[in-house]
């Protein structure tokens, strides 16, 4: 029996999972795919807005601005990248103005810091390629990058260390609400707690549904993106932002990642399948004739991939982050569209606070509040990287060519708390396969590893676990 | 001792045939590094027949090529190091280096030869919309798997691109048991040479789709299945030609890019059209000391031709060392070579008729099919070539030959202009 | 009188060769640049062949597989028999070039040679 279980490894839930870790409580988290960070964690603008855009009152923007708030400290404390650049919301037209004001103002009032209203001139200083038709600019320095695989690994390793446990490949099937606390139906098998956090994602009305009498509905929203080389990286220094218009929300952006890449998108397409995470032509064409209004000469020939992700948007536009009124014990993380990732921080410490009342906890005396992330030899002094080779030689073999990604740096990957069992979960823990030749050159070789470290077959190593196995057999095997 | 005479970045054919000009010229420390785990570069994987017609007026396949270059590289006793990455190249040529044994460490050179190779486009880079399950692989990476490491990366094959290396993989696939569906091909013409089209798909009633693409990915974990619809002349996909291809496997075979991560480094004056450094007459780049050679200069189609390239560049990297370093400083009273129209570009862009060869191979490719028409080789105002070509395509490099001799009769000739004319 | 086109795999010229044949004989061969296109017209339409290349399975070796060929052309129809003939061969490393894996595979009276070398697996 649990205290508190979890449905989903994203941030939401993971950052959920790292602050009920502070407090002695026996949790898990159940996550239906192999890995952490395999939903909307994976496949979003990698943004912490700064908390203008949510309706002033709403929790969006509460969670929001105060996530925002805390993203810093989080980041010195589990050791993940994220860098305040500021972001610009560009405004084109002077009949737009009113809207852009609007939108200065509820910043104003949703508590954010900072905003200026920019005339061309200073835009055109900051940001020389934004369109010579901009004629005004929100300027928000708060607004900052981060990595979203970093971090959301970056939550769940140290929950994990301090004690949470994470269940992969555990879809939950039914929940069945028992005279104190919840059974817990899954594919691997029958769970039971006291309390229930659901923070599933595009899934989380199925899940709230199986439970509680008033409904809620969950459209996913898919935003395609597209991913510029390294050479494309300092295009744009902040984040550049379209006018929100109310059908298609925030519009599509132009960012600097923080490994120095640019990123482009989303789209905004309602869709049904909960699983469709497909590109289009159209999204694609759509997000390249969008960026480029705000943008000019946006070196598209740089692209080095595209991708999707569906944003779990609820019919009410609003987080809904409470205990559920027919259903005691019964907590929803739901609706957890933009600002999502800028507001998992505060998401989590608020159900933390939730919890820790409901379930009456105690501190947790051995709470270890940082975690290292992966060491990163090309942050070493060429000395301190020799001595590191001599005592590990894994340091001296470069696998992935494009990034510069160490054999060693794979293994920690492997090794450690929650560790990578699959090509993708390497990519999102060390950024081997995520350069320009995509994979094309290490793939065999981060296999060979995988292989030897997990004791696997080659046959058994996968892309993203299930069924999405890399090889098929040996030559001539059915010859 | 970590100085070397000439460092040579890069084990393959190019870098091979580099290595051993220079020591026969008289170079005693040439140093290649090789970030695999044997010398031969991409040859130990294009283990098919077709090479050396040129080079050794045999036929060989690719392994036994790379071994013929291999062992004079035993013989004269040249060093090399493997599964050693270079990280870094700097203007002075200190090249900064890192293996297992030794760690991180700069190797000082007096001339450094870049012969990197190419690596291949990926479906990133065209924005093949769908899913992106496992099982889509550049056709390069298949064959890695399956020459290399013996392992099959799929049953039911569709194949994107008709260059060489896409129809040879269809012939792999087919022969370890797979079955391969279909040839997919951008443009109206092939890619790859005539012979492959028959000893690779039409031996194997394997169909090839030419003005078609792929236009989405089905299958979430794995590959299930493409889309292949018919293009216009401007390559946009044409509705209602759709039609669904169900697979397990899809090879790419879009494109090859020289890989100049290194050369980027250096502030080498990089070339548009091929993606790799411009050169003059010997192979040397905008940095002085720094050759370049092979597919890291611009992508070829027959080794042979790497091997050529490979040895000038050998020769000419080792005057340079041997002069004491006091040749005239790279792109100064240089003619410059031109290309017009339908000829994409050339290789060298500039030449010094005082330090070429007595024969300069000029290479360069078309960007079309062109019949029956002529190359025209223009020294300024004066046509001094013009030679018939019964057929000329974009997949197979074309080349003219220039001689000292005749350069010398113009000695205030200031451009070379290579082109295509009808008469 | 019959005419086919074929393009001739001789080298990587691939010159498109006309054919003219009459009751099964071939009468003349236009299109090629060199003899062996002729050659290959001829053998084309008769006895078509193919030089094979393919991998073996190796034990102990510093790679899985080695490279392979057969060191002649083989007939065309015998290339799937000749490629089921290597599925269960299995060599021991150290291999050289030219060392012979299968003499006379599938009765063609050519051999399977390598055409890598391969070192022991320490």
């Amino acid at each position: 029996m649990y205290d508190i279980i979890i449905i989903g490894a994203g941030v939401t839930g993971a950052a959920v999972a790292r602050e009920v870790s502070r407090y002695q409580a026996k949790t898990c988290v159940l996550e239906k795919e192999e890995d952490v960070c395999c939903g909307a964690s994976k496949a979003n603008s990698a943004i912490i807005h700064a908390g203008y855009d949510a309706a002033s009152g709403s929790m969006m923007a509460k969670m929001n601005v105060l996530g925002n708030q805390m993203m810093h400290q989080l980041s010195e404390e589990l050791d993940f990248p994220f860098v305040r650049c500021g972001s610009l919301l560009i405004c084109r037209r002077k009949e737009d103005m009113p809207a852009l004001l609007d939108i200065y103002e509820r910043g104003i009032r949703n508590g954010v810091g900072g905003l200026r209203i920019l005339e061309s001139r200073e835009i055109a200083e900051m940001e020389p390629n934004v369109t010579d038709d901009a004629v005004a600019a929100l300027y928000a320095p708060t607004a900052g990058i981060t990595c979203p695989y970093s971090l959301n690994i970056a939550l769940a390793e140290n929950a994990y260390t301090n004690g949470v446990e994470f269940k992969f490949n555990t879809e939950v099937l039914n929940i069945r609400k028992l005279n104190i606390g919840y059974e817990i139906e899954s594919s691997q098998g029958i769970f039971k707690t006291s309390y229930v956090v659901n923070a599933a994602g595009v899934y989380a009305d199925k899940v709230h549904n199986m439970v509680c009498e008033h409904k809620i509905h969950i459209t996913p929203r898919r935003g395609d993106y597209c991913l510029l080389d390294k050479s494309a990286g300092n295009h744009v220094g902040r984040i550049i932002f379209a006018l929100p218009n109310a059908e298609h929300g925030k519009g599509v952006l132009i960012t600097p990642t923080v490994h120095g890449n640019l990123l482009i998108g989303p789209t905004a397409v309602d869709i049904e399948n909960k699983e469709g995470v497909n590109t289009t032509s159209e999204g694609i064409d759509e997000l390249i004739n969008k960026a480029g209004l705000n943008v000019k000469n946006l070196p598209m020939r740089q692209v080095i991939t595209s991708f999707a992700g569906l944003r779990a948007r609820e019919d009410n536009h609003e987080f809904i982050i409470e205990e559920a009124i027919d259903a005691r014990g019964f907590i929803d993380c739901a609706g957890i569209e933009s600002p999502g990732l800028s507001s998992c921080p505060a998401i989590g410490e608020k159900v933390a606070d939730i919890l820790k009342v409901k379930l009456k906890l105690n501190e947790n005396p051995d709470f270890i509040r940082t975690r290292k992330k992966i060491l990163n030899p090309k942050m070493l002094s060429s000395e301190e990287r020799n001595q590191l080779i001599n005592r590990d030689p894994a340091y001296g073999n470069i696998i992935c060519r494009c990034e510069m990604i160490t054999e060693g740096e794979i293994v920690d990957a492997i090794r450690r708390p929650l560790g990578a069992k699959s090509l993708d979960g390497i990519k999102r823990r060390t950024r081997a396969g995520m350069g320009r030749c995509q994979g094309g050159f290490c793939t065999p070789r981060v296999m060979e590893i995988i292989a030897r470290e997990c004791k696997m077959s080659m046959f058994d190593i996968t892309k993203s676990g299930g069924s999405s196995k890399i090889v098929s057999g040996f030559n001539k095997d059915s010859v | 001792m970590n100085n070397y005479d000439i460092v040579i970045i890069g084990g393959g054919p190019a870098g091979l045939a580099a290595a051993v000009s220079a020591k026969n010229r008289g170079i005693e420390r040439v140093l290649i590094l090789e970030r695999e785990r044997e010398l031969g570069g991409i040859l130990n994987q294009c283990i098919h027949n077709g090479f050396g017609l040129h080079t050794f007026k045999e036929e060989l396949t690719g392994p036994e090529y790379a071994q013929r270059f291999i062992n004079q590289v035993h013989e004269l006793k040249i060093e090399y190091k493997l599964s050693t990455m270079v990280m870094n190249i700097t203007r002075e040529k200190k090249v900064t280096v890192i293996n297992r044994e030794e760690g991180l460490f700069e190797i000082e050179a007096k001339a450094v030869i870049l012969a990197m190779g190419c690596r291949e486009r990926a479906r990133g880079a065209l924005n093949i919309p769908g899913y992106r399950p496992a099982g889509i692989f550049s056709a390069g990476t298949a064959q890695r798997l399956v020459n290399i490491e013996g392992y099959l990366p799929g049953r039911e094959v569709a194949i994107l691109g008709s260059g060489d290396i896409g129809l040879i993989m269809a012939r792999r696939m087919t022969l370890e048991g797979a079955s391969v569906k279909v040839v997919a091909e951008l443009m109206p013409y092939s890619g790859g040479l005539n012979r492959n089209i028959v000893q690779c798909l039409d031996d194997y009633d394997i169909p090839l789709k030419l003005s078609h693409t792929v236009i989405d990915i089905k299958g979430r974990e794995r590959i299930e299945g493409i889309i292949l619809a018919k293009v216009d002349n401007l390559g946009k996909p044409i509705r209602g030609t759709e039609e669904e291809y169900a697979c397990d496997t899809l090879l790419l075979s879009v494109g090859l890019i020289p890989e100049n991560e290194l050369s980027g480094g250096i502030g080498i004056d990089m070339n548009s059209i091929t993606l790799g450094p411009n050169v003059n007459e010997s192979f040397e780049t905008t940095v002085e000391g720094v050759f370049a050679c092979g597919n890291v200069l611009h992508v070829h189609d027959l080794v042979d031709f790497v091997s050529e390239e490979a040895m000038v560049t050998g020769r000419s990297a080792a005057d340079y060392v041997l002069s004491g370093l006091q040749k005239p400083t790279v792109f100064n009273n240089n003619i410059e070579v031109i290309a017009v129209g339908e000829v994409r570009y050339t290789i060298p862009v500039k030449l010094n008729a005082n330090r070429m060869e007595d024969i300069l191979t000029v290479r360069f490719r078309v960007g079309k099919v062109i019949k029956n028409q002529f190359i025209s080789v223009y020294f300024d105002e004066k046509r001094v070539i013009h030679q018939k070509r019964l057929i000329m395509v974009p997949s197979e490099m074309e080349n003219i030959k220039l001689s000292k001799s005749k350069l010398k009769e113009y000695p205030k000739l200031k451009h070379i202009i290579v082109k295509i004319e009808e008469e | 009188m019959e005419k086919r086109s074929l393009i001739c795999i001789g080298c990587p010229m691939g010159c498109l060769l006309t054919v003219e044949q009459e009751n099964g004989e071939i009468i003349n061969v236009s299109g090629n640049t060199c003899p062996k296109g002729a050659e290959y017209a001829q053998k084309e339409l008769t006895n078509p062949t193919r030089i094979v290349t393919t991998t073996v399975k190796v034990e102990n070796g510093k790679i899985a597989v080695v490279s392979v060929k057969t060191g002649r052309d083989i007939p065309k129809e015998k290339i799937s028999s000749c490629v089921e003939a290597l599925k269960n061969i299995t060599v021991k490393a150290p291999i050289i070039i030219g060392d012979i894996i299968i003499k006379n595979v599938v009765g063609t009276g050519v051999d399977i040679i390598a055409t890598k070398n391969v070192e022991k697996q320490e």
